[in-house]
C-alpha cells in the first residue's frame, strides 16, 4: 500500500452517506418485460441499428453497430423479439426523445454463441482494442467515453501509468465500492488485460480510505497474483471531488494533466473500476457490457442497495424492486447530488452511463431564490481546477462568451464545490452549463455558415462559368454562321464565274 | 550645421525607401475586416438587410454606411459579436429589417410539388435536389433557411418548419431566465 504523492486544489469533505446503500451484497434487478436501448449512451455518434422491427434476437446479439470512430456497438441485453425502433424518452436533462431499440424480452435468458479468449497476453494491442470496441465498452464512472480509444496511447506516447480509478467521490454512491469488495478477481483480470495492451510500466489502483472492504478485498485479491509486478494500490483521502480524473492523478502521481491536454501527454491513462471489469468480461468470458451496477439510494428507498442491472430495464422497475417512497412521477436524481440532474418520468431506462439513482437527499438545501453576489471569493477557493466562477458567473450571466473562454471555462469540471458553499445560493454550475453548450452551439453554427459560404461561393462561381461558357458557345456559332456564309457567297461567285466564262465559250 | 541638413535628409530617403518597400513587399490583399465581418454573419443570403447577400453588407458595415444591427437571422448574438469585433455599443435588432425567429428549414410536400426548378434556382446555397418535371426535395443539413425559396414556387407547396430539438443540440437554459420566471430577484 502506497501513500498519495500530492494533493489537487480545493475540494470539499462531504459526508458520505454510503452506509446505507452498503449493508446488502449485489442483487440482481429482475429480468424487465421490456427493454428501451437508446442508440446512443457513450459519447460520440450514435450506433446504426443491425436489426429491424420482428428479429429475434438472443442475449449477447449485437443490435446496433458503431458508426464512425468516436462510437461503439450495442447488443441485446436479452433474448427477445426486437418490437420497435423509433424516438423515446431517454434520462437526459432536457427531457428530450431519442432513438432507440425496444426489446421484448422472451424470459428464457438465452445467450448468443461466446468466444472467449484463451491467451490474451498473444494477442495484439490492436486485436485487443477491437474486442473491447466491439463488446460496446464505455466509461463506467459516468461520461461514457468509448473506452477502446483511451486504450489506443498512438506511437508517439509510451504510457508510464496505468490508473485505475476507484475513488468514488460523490456521495451516496457506492456501486464502484461494492464491485471491489465483491468482484476484486474479476476487476484484476481486466487490469491485466488493459496493462497488456497498453505496455503501461505500472498500473496504480487509487482508492479513498472510506472503503477499507473494499481496499482489503483489492489486496487480497492482488496478494495472489505475484506475476502482477510493479503494481500498487494507493489509498488516498476521502475528498470531493477527488475521483475527477484530473484530480486523482494530481493527488496520485503529483503531475497535473495540462488544460487543454490530456492524461496521456504526461504518460497517464486512467480507467474506471467497473469498466475494467467489463473488459475483463469482454475478453475472458466473450460478454458484451449489456449491464452495469447501479446503486439505488436516498431518504425514500426501502432496500437501498446495488443492483446488477440490464441495460433498458425501467428505472420505475428498479425503484420499484428497490421499494421506495416515491409518488408515481417524482423527480430523482440520476447520478450523486453534487452533479446528477433530476428526472422526472417513469418509463426511462437504465443506461450505460447511469451509476446511481437517488430518491430523497438528505439535508437538501430548501429552494430559495439567490441573493446578490457579495465578492467572498469562497467559491474560488474550493475550486479544484483552480478557477475563478465568480468572474465565470458575471461573464457568462452578461452572455459574453468570449470571456469565460478567457478564464477557461471548459476547464470546469461541473463539480458543484462552488454552488455547495456560495452563501447567497447563486447556481453557479447552471450558469456554467448554460455558457458551455450556448458556446458549442455557436460553434456550431459558424460551422454551418462556413459550410454555407462556401456553398454560395461555389454556386456564384458555377453560374459565372456557365455564363462564359455560354457566351463563347454563342460566340463560336456567330462565327461559324459568318464563316459558313461568307463560303457560300464564295461557292456562288465561282459559279456565277464558271457559268460567265461558260457563255463567253459558247 | 550642412551635416545635420545631410544626415537629415539621408535618413529621411532611407526611411522612405524602407517604407515604400514594405508597403509592396507586405501589401494586404482584400480588406480583412470585410472578411472577418462576413465570417461572422449567418451566411443565408437571405437580404432582409436590404443587400443582396452576407458579403455585401459585410463590406457595407466596414465602410461605415449602415448599422451592425440589420441581421434577423443572426439575431442578438450575431450584434453582440459584430459589437465586440468593431467595438461597438451593440444595438437591438432594427424591426425594419425582421424579427429574429426560431432556426426552420425549408421542407417540400412531395405531394404537390410540379417539378418547375424555380426553387432549385432561387436557393443561394444548393440545398434544393430535383430536376425539370420531376420531383424535388431539401437536402436537411444544407437548407439555412433563408426563405428564398418561398415565393417562386407556383404551388406554394414549400413550408418552414421549426428545426427539432435533440439531445446533442439541446441547450442548458439561462437561469436568469429561470429566476424572472420565478418572480425573484435575479
Amino acid at each position: 500500500m502506497n501513500k498519495p504523492l500530492s494533493d489537487f486544489p480545493g475540494g470539499l469533505k462531504l459526508r458520505g452517506h454510503k452506509k446505507r446503500s452498503t449493508q446488502t451484497p449485489i442483487r440482481k434487478t429482475p429480468l424487465s418485460d421490456k427493454l428501451i436501448l437508446p442508440l446512443q449512451q457513450h459519447i460520440g455518434a450514435a450506433a446504426m441499428p443491425v436489426v429491424s422491427v420482428g428479429d429475434k434476437v438472443l442475449k449477447g446479439q449485437r443490435i446496433a453497430r458503431a458508426d464512425g470512430h468516436v462510437s461503439v456497438c450495442l447488443h441485446a441485453p436479452s433474448s427477445g423479439t426486437v418490437v420497435a425502433i423509433d424516438e423515446q424518452a431517454i434520462p437526459h436533462p432536457s427531457g428530450l426523445s431519442a432513438p432507440c431499440i425496444t426489446i421484448e424480452t422472451d424470459g428464457e435468458d438465452q445467450w448468443i454463441e461466446r468466444h472467449p479468449v484463451e491467451n490474451f497476453s498473444e494477442m495484439s494491442a490492436h486485436e485487443i482494442r477491437q474486442i473491447i470496441r466491439d463488446a460496446g465498452i464505455v466509461g463506467l464512472g459516468g461520461a461514457g467515453f468509448p473506452s477502446f480509444i483511451k486504450m489506443n496511447p498512438g506511437v508517439h506516447h509510451t504510457v508510464e501509468t496505468l490508473l485505475l480509478n476507484g475513488a468514488e467521490c460523490e456521495p451516496y454512491i457506492s456501486c464502484d465500492d461494492m464491485l471491489m469488495r465483491e468482484r476484486a478477481d474479476g476487476i484484476l483480470d481486466g487490469v491485466e488485460i488493459m496493462r497488456h495492451a497498453l505496455r503501461a510500466r505500472n498500473v496504480i489502483l487509487a482508492i479513498e480510505d472510506n472503503k477499507p472492504l473494499a481496499i482489503s478485498a483489492m489486496e487480497l485479491a492482488l496478494a495472489a497474483r505475484p506475476h502482477l509486478t510493479n503494481t500498487s494500490i494507493v489509498v488516498i483521502p476521502t475528498r470531493y471531488p477527488t475521483g475527477g480524473e484530473k484530480q486523482i492523478i494530481q493527488v496520485v502521481t503529483g503531475k497535473e494533466v495540462p488544460s487543454d491536454g490530456l492524461p496521456i501527454d504526461i504518460g497517464i491513462v486512467s480507467h474506471n473500476m467497473g469498466t475494467a471489469y467489463a473488459v475483463g468480461r469482454a475478453i475472458n468470458h466473450g460478454e458484451p457490457l449489456i449491464s452495469r451496477i447501479v446503486t439505488v439510494t436516498g431518504t425514500d428507498v426501502t432496500h437501498a442497495g446495488n443492483f446488477e442491472t440490464l441495460f433498458g430495464t425501467p428505472i420505475s422497475e428498479l425503484l420499484e424492486f428497490a421499494e421506495t417512497k416515491r409518488q408515481p412521477d417524482e423527480p430523482f436524481i440520476l447520478g450523486g447530488p453534487m452533479m446528477g440532474f433530476n428526472l422526472s418520468g417513469d418509463n426511462l431506462p437504465v443506461t450505460k452511463t447511469a451509476n446511481c439513482i437517488l430518491v430523497g437527499v438528505e439535508d437538501a438545501a430548501p429552494k430559495t431564490d439567490p441573493l446578490p453576489c457579495i465578492r467572498c471569493g469562497d467559491c474560488a477557493s474550493v475550486c479544484p481546477a483552480s478557477l475563478l466562477p465568480q468572474q465565470l458567473y458575471w461573464h457568462s450571466r452578461a452572455k459574453e462568451f468570449d470571456q469565460t473562454q478567457d478564464y477557461n471555462l471548459f476547464d470546469c469540471i461541473e463539480c458543484g464545490c462552488c454552488d455547495y458553499v456560495c452563501p447567497s445560493k447563486i447556481p453557479l454550475v447552471s450558469y456554467f452549463r448554460f455558457a458551455k453548450t450556448e458556446i458549442m452551439n455557436q460553434e456550431r453554427e459558424r460551422e454551418k455558415s462556413d459550410l454555407a459560404r462556401e456553398r454560395f461561393e461555389s454556386r456564384q462561381a458555377r453560374m459565372e462559368r456557365e455564363k462564359r461558357e455560354k457566351e463563347e458557345r454563342q460566340r463560336q456559332r456567330k462565327a461559324a454562321l459568318a464563316a459558313s456564309k461568307a463560303k457560300k457567297e464564295k461557292e456562288a461567285a465561282a459559279k456565277a464565274e464558271t457559268a460567265e466564262a461558260a457563255d463567253k465559250e459558247t | 550645421m550642412l551635416t545635420a541638413i545631410i544626415a537629415l535628409t539621408l535618413l529621411a530617403l532611407v526611411m522612405g525607401l524602407l517604407l515604400g518597400f514594405a508597403s509592396v513587399k507586405f501589401k494586404v490583399e482584400g480588406d480583412p475586416i470585410v472578411e472577418q465581418i462576413d465570417k461572422l454573419l449567418p451566411q443565408t443570403q437571405c437580404g432582409q438587410c436590404s443587400f443582396a447577400g452576407c458579403r455585401p453588407y459585410a463590406e457595407a458595415i466596414a465602410a461605415g454606411e449602415v448599422d451592425i444591427n440589420r441581421c434577423p437571422p443572426g439575431g442578438e448574438a450575431t450584434i453582440q459579436s459584430l459589437a465586440d469585433l468593431l467595438d461597438v455599443e451593440p444595438k437591438p435588432l432594427d424591426e425594419e429589417c425582421g424579427v429574429e425567429k426560431p432556426k426552420t428549414l425549408a421542407v417540400i410536400d412531395e405531394q404537390r410539388c410540379i417539378g418547375c426548378t424555380l426553387c432549385i434556382q432561387a436557393c443561394p446555397v444548393d440545398a434544393i435536389l430535383g430536376a425539370a418535371k420531376h420531383m424535388h426535395t431539401v437536402i436537411a443539413d444544407e437548407c439555412t433557411g433563408c426563405e428564398l425559396c418561398l415565393e417562386p414556387c407556383p404551388v406554394d407547396c414549400i413550408d418552414m418548419v421549426e428545426v427539432a430539438q435533440n439531445p446533442n443540440t439541446w441547450r442548458w437554459p439561462d437561469p436568469s431566465h429561470l429566476q424572472l420566471e420565478r418572480g425573484g430577484q435575479a
